[in-house]
């Protein structure tokens, strides 16, 4: 299968992604494999998938979301979801969609601080 | 106005076509952030719901006016097995696909106006109205 071309990056005990084009299904479970094999091959301590630059997160991705969330903390790798916009937080949550379980911070500073443990998270 | 789009979508990636030119059109009648994210939101849920049941369809962006507001109207058409428990499905929580069985509900909820015609085995028409 093709690489989804989102980059991963290792930044300190953890990796980084932040996709900047729009994930349709082919994409999301080939970026899912890459993230989950490069948890194993670095051997991180958490996982920040910011989502600043997408402007539409339908149920389809939020399952896609929550799947990589959820995979990643079974491996023992936290995940912080960074970067909501306000639009985006709004539309999930008047079609009564969340990120159950996922901790959630508004950028990446405040994401490398929850898996630092510097501060409170939120789930 | 009666300006209107025509798109078949029968790949995966003409739903993010397809709300993308949705996004456009309402933008350029003066929709806001806000209004756009909720508008694309609600069509790709449809439009996706089209590609997974019916293996996709018809989708029908026009520009409409009532007496006091002008709007967006998208109608998603598809040749699918049409859905047999509406209720349930609009009330949310109920798939059988790869969702969350929260697509239909949730753009009910995003749009102004929603109306469904569904036969079994006939397929579905969905008609939306977002208005400024």
């Amino acid at each position: 299968m093709e690489k989804s071309t989102i980059p991963i990056l290792r930044l300190g005990n953890y990796l980084l992604t932040s996709p900047q084009i729009a994930i349709h299904d082919k994409i999301a479970v080939q970026y899912k494999d890459e993230i989950l094999q490069k948890i194993v091959e670095t051997k991180v301590k958490g996982l920040i998938l910011d989502i600043s630059a997408i402007d539409v997160v339908d149920s389809f991705l939020v399952r896609v979301i929550s799947e990589i969330a959820s995979s990643a903390n079974l491996m023992g790798c936290p995940t912080v979801v960074s970067g909501m916009s306000p639009a985006v937080a709004i539309t999930l949550a008047e079609m009564d969609l969340s990120l159950r379980g996922v901790f959630t911070a508004l950028d990446i500073e405040k994401s490398l601080k929850i898996l630092r443990g510097e501060e409170m998270r939120h789930t | 106005m009666s300006d209107s789009n025509i798109f078949i979508v029968s790949r995966e990636l003409d739903i993010i076509a397809v709300r993308e030119k949705v996004r456009e059109v309402a933008k350029s009648i003066g929709f806001k952030i806000m209004d756009l994210t909720r508008i694309a939101t609600a069509v790709s849920e449809l439009v996706r719901n089209a590609f997974q049941y019916a293996g996709g369809g018809k989708v029908i962006i026009k520009i409409v006016q009532n007496q006091y507001h002008k709007g967006i109207e998208v109608i998603v058409e598809d040749h699918g097995p049409g859905i047999t428990n509406l209720d349930l499905v609009l009330n949310g929580g109920y798939s059988t696909g790869k969702g969350l069985g929260l697509g239909l509900s949730g753009a009910k909820k995003l749009m102004d106006e929603f109306f469904i015609e569904t036969n079994q085995n006939n397929g579905t028409i969905i008609t939306t109205r977002k208005w400024l």
